[in-house]
């Protein structure tokens, strides 16, 4: 799947300006950026919330799906887990109770917590929702837009995880996006880096991480906290 | 319903209570004697056997009161069902159709909630024949447009939300978000007000009927009782009394009970600091400018999300307290600020620069905060004022507490800015706070405290909102500050790599209870407590090895309401033993600054 010189403008604000990413099948695509950069715009133009100009080549639009930041605000507080799981799903109602089982154990979560509701789950286990529901529509490209921004890092492990046994499991193309280098670089195969709306440099994950040409790259990966001291 | 135990609900809800029910019994108990003809008692006064006097029948009026309460609230349900019925339609239909129909629905509502609601509902009253029905179909309507726009504001603030967007990513059609999504979440707000119509369309029903648009006879409401002892006000001023107390105390009982209704539906915790704090200060030879000993924080209802929380600060020194959300870390914080929100208990001794704050007054408690404590949190705009300019927020904190005048104090404002690096610092102080980005803001925030001089810094997640280019700026600036005023820094935060960056001593807490506490330099490898080693094991950084699945911590923390015998960490750790179940281990020193709770620890 080719995005191919996708722009997004807000009256004469440019937020998303002329990008071009390809994302190759059953990669992960790490998006890094800080706020205000244009990547979650850029997320919500390619799931199609917000108008853009440009093309998206190789996908079907009704099947890119989008697992939001907050899993707090991100599932409706009235509706069961199995009720909010079943409604990307286009198989027969009969089917449906078998398949958001089936979702919720790709996820690791017991059968049982289909009957519960949102406010009854930790926030690890909401977020693992919220990934079943997108996996329901069968999507060809996954977008994560910082989803374990609002989680503890002990969760955070657990979801990171996830992440990559699904794309071993199901093959998914995926689109990560988030503020952190370092989860960035533990979960993708290549890094896309963005800057006032614009990719300023891409690459496979380790060469990016070792040897950044762009000077922004380098000031960004300057500025990361390492609780270790870097070797020498 | 805790709400309703203040006093102004629960009278409504007695109120409402009452006329409901006498709504119900009213004609069954008077229904006879309001309809008694009295050729004998014509017109009359005040007299034991008729309280409020006759009407030109020789009926009885409080009778007639009594009775016309089930025609006077049923006339007003019904038109508040009319407003709801084509009020709360209307105003969906804005976060329904796609968005040139949404901006047309929007026009059409803008336009009915300009129209004058009592001219509307005469109108409409006058048009549809005079009577009860034309009256209810009157207020109902007018009623109408308020109800859409309070429908369309609600579910606007659903509409944008992460769910809904979700549903859309998914294919979820419109008319499916709007019943599935949108209504439920708005319904209970919506319902809260409708309290609050009732009561207006019971006063403008009986409005009506005044005016002798509404109820006619032989039918008769508060309203046409009114408009009938109008007429002789000035002989027998009871008879008009009795409809005119029952339509001030029944619509009063719907508004505050409306109010109370809605007030606990948007509660918010005031800001009350609880001085009950009581034990004294255990005596430590220390020469710390914070001291805190046996710390714990307690809600209503069981929860004591601090417990037992001892730890000191020299001048100078940056402490760390990490933990996830949850382990009490902030609130500790805000303890020691004296800004646990209400109904919080805060128990336990805090000293400041050894002053014992519980032994203060509250005037020598804001004074110390004012020029000792600076405080900082995630979100700078919950320390500055939108409404007011930087510079003159900064130069109030010493025209209040040091006395100095306010060209004075401007001066010092504009060279704290100048400290703090934010570039052209006149101008800047001239600026409100919106035009400052949210690095510059929290160096605002940082200048703040430097009118005074510190003695402890309290920083709460102070860069999570930031970029990480800007977070790093942030603390080498907090750094210069704290080695330069010599401050105690108490720095909370949830990411341990930045912690490890900037603090001289690490403080974990775990379930609202200090675990482990140990210099910056252990952090990686010496930590002794297992949750200390999970958490640090959990993070991914620029040198995890991609191969291998990150290290995670089965389970959960539990919550400030749950407190077994044992360690809080017994069930998520390899280590655990029964000893660890039966009996919490106690925060004990080993090495110099080290403290662990754990028995098993090595």
């Amino acid at each position: 799947m080719i995005i191919k010189n996708l722009s997004v403008r807000f009256g004469g604000f440019t937020a998303v300006d002329d990008v071009t990413l390809e994302i190759p099948a059953g990669g992960i695509v790490g998006l890094v950026g800080e706020s205000g950069s244009g990547k979650s715009t850029l997320a919500r133009a390619v799931t199609g919330l917000v108008p853009y100009t440009g093309e998206i080549v190789g996908a079907d639009p009704r099947r890119i799906q989008m697992v939001f930041q907050d899993p707090y605000a991100s599932l409706d507080p009235r509706m069961t887990v199995g009720a909010s799981v079943a409604e990307g799903l286009r198989v027969p109602r009969a089917a449906r109770r078998a398949e958001v089982e089936r979702l919720l154990s790709l996820v690791s979560l017991p059968a049982s917590l289909a009957g519960r509701y949102p406010r009854e789950l930790s926030g690890g286990q909401r977020q693992r929702v919220a990934v079943a529901r997108a996996l329901g529509a069968r999507p060809d490209l996954l977008i994560a837009d910082e989803i374990t921004s609002a989680l503890d890092v002990s969760v955070q492990g657990a979801v990171l995880n996830l992440i990559r046994s699904l794309r071993e499991e199901l093959r998914l193309s995926m689109l990560f996006i988030s503020h952190n280098l370092a989860v960035v670089r533990y979960v993708s195969d290549t890094v896309a880096v963005m800057h006032r709306g614009a990719l300023v440099e891409t690459g496979p994950t380790e060469q990016l991480v070792a040897s950044p040409t762009a000077d922004y790259t380098r000031s960004l990966l300057a500025a990361v906290p390492r609780l270790r001291p870097t070797a020498p | 319903m805790r709400a309703l135990r203040s006093p102004a609900p629960l009278a409504g809800l007695l109120l409402v209570t009452g006329f409901v029910a006498l709504a119900l019994l009213g004609p069954v108990l008077w229904g006879q004697s309001a309809a008694r003809i009295d050729d004998a008692a014509i017109l009359q006064g005040h007299s034991p056997s008729h309280p409020f006097g006759t009407d030109n029948l020789g009926r009885d009026l409080l009778a007639r009161v009594l009775v016309a309460t089930r025609l006077s609230l049923l006339l007003a349900a019904l038109s508040t069902a009319i407003s709801l019925i084509v009020g709360v339609p209307l105003g969906v239909l804005p976060s329904l159709l796609p968005p040139r129909g949404a901006r047309a629905a929007a026009g059409v509502i803008n336009a009915l909630v300009a129209f004058p609601g009592l001219l509307l509902a005469m109108f409409t009253a006058i048009v549809a024949g005079l009577g009860a029905r034309g009256a209810v179909l009157g207020m109902g309507l007018a009623g109408a447009p308020m109800l859409a726009r309070l429908t369309q504001t609600l579910a606007a603030s659903v509409a944008n939300s992460d769910y809904v967007s979700a549903a859309r990513v998914l294919g979820v059609s419109r008319r499916r978000i709007a019943l599935r999504h949108v209504l439920p979440n708005i319904a209970e707000p919506l319902l809260l007000n409708v309290t609050l119509i009732l009561g207006g369309s019971l006063l403008g029903l009986a409005g009506l009927s005044f005016l002798g648009l509404g109820v006619q006879p032989p039918d008769y409401d508060w309203g046409r009782l009114l408009l009938e002892g109008l007429n002789r006000v000035y002989v027998d001023p009871e008879a008009a009394l009795g409809p005119a107390v029952a339509i001030g105390l029944a619509a009063a009982g719907f508004n505050l009970l409306g109010e109370g209704l809605a007030k606990a539906a948007s509660r918010t915790a005031s800001v009350v600091r609880d001085a009950a704090a009581g034990e004294a200060l255990e005596q430590v030879a220390s020469q710390g400018v914070l001291s805190v000993r046996g710390l714990s924080v307690a809600f209503p209802g069981g929860a004591v999300p601090v417990r037992e929380v001892c730890l000191d600060v020299a001048p100078g020194e940056i402490v760390g307290i990490v933990g996830e959300s949850g382990s009490g870390k902030s609130l500790t914080a805000l303890a020691i600020a004296g800004l646990v929100p209400h109904p919080g208990r805060v128990t336990g001794g805090v000293s400041l620069c050894g002053q014992d704050l519980s032994a203060l007054s509250p005037r020598e408690l804001r004074r110390l905060r004012g020029t000792s404590l600076a405080m900082m949190f995630q979100d700078p705009m919950t320390t500055l004022n939108p409404a007011m300019r930087v510079g003159a927020q900064l130069a109030e904190v010493s025209t209040t507490h040091h006395g100095l005048s306010r060209k004075d104090a401007l001066t010092r404002a504009v060279d704290r800015l100048r400290r703090v690096s934010i570039a052209r610092p006149r101008e800047r102080a001239r600026q409100h706070p919106h035009a400052f980005s949210g690095g510059m803001r929290q160096r605002a925030v940082i200048a703040m405290g430097l009118m005074g001089t510190p003695r402890l810094v309290i920083a709460d997640e102070p860069t999570t909102a930031l970029d990480v280019t800007v977070q790093r700026q942030i603390l080498c600036l907090l750094r210069e500050v704290t080695d330069e005023t010599g401050a105690a820094t108490l720095f909370i935060s949830h990411d341990i790599a930045v912690v490890g960056e900037l603090c001289h001593r690490v403080v974990v807490m775990y379930a609202g209870r200090v675990v482990e506490e140990l210099p910056v330099e252990d952090l990686v490898s010496g930590a002794a407590h297992p949750y200390t080693r999970a958490l640090v094991a959990s993070l991914p950084d620029m040198d995890t090895d991609r191969s291998l699945p990150l290290a995670t911590i089965p389970g959960r923390q539990p919550s400030p309401t749950e407190d077994g015998p044992g360690c809080a960490f017994a069930a998520r750790c390899d280590l655990a033993t029964e000893r660890c179940a039966a009996g919490r281990p106690p925060l004990v020193r080993y090495g110099p600054e080290r403290r662990v709770a754990c028995w098993e620890a090595p």
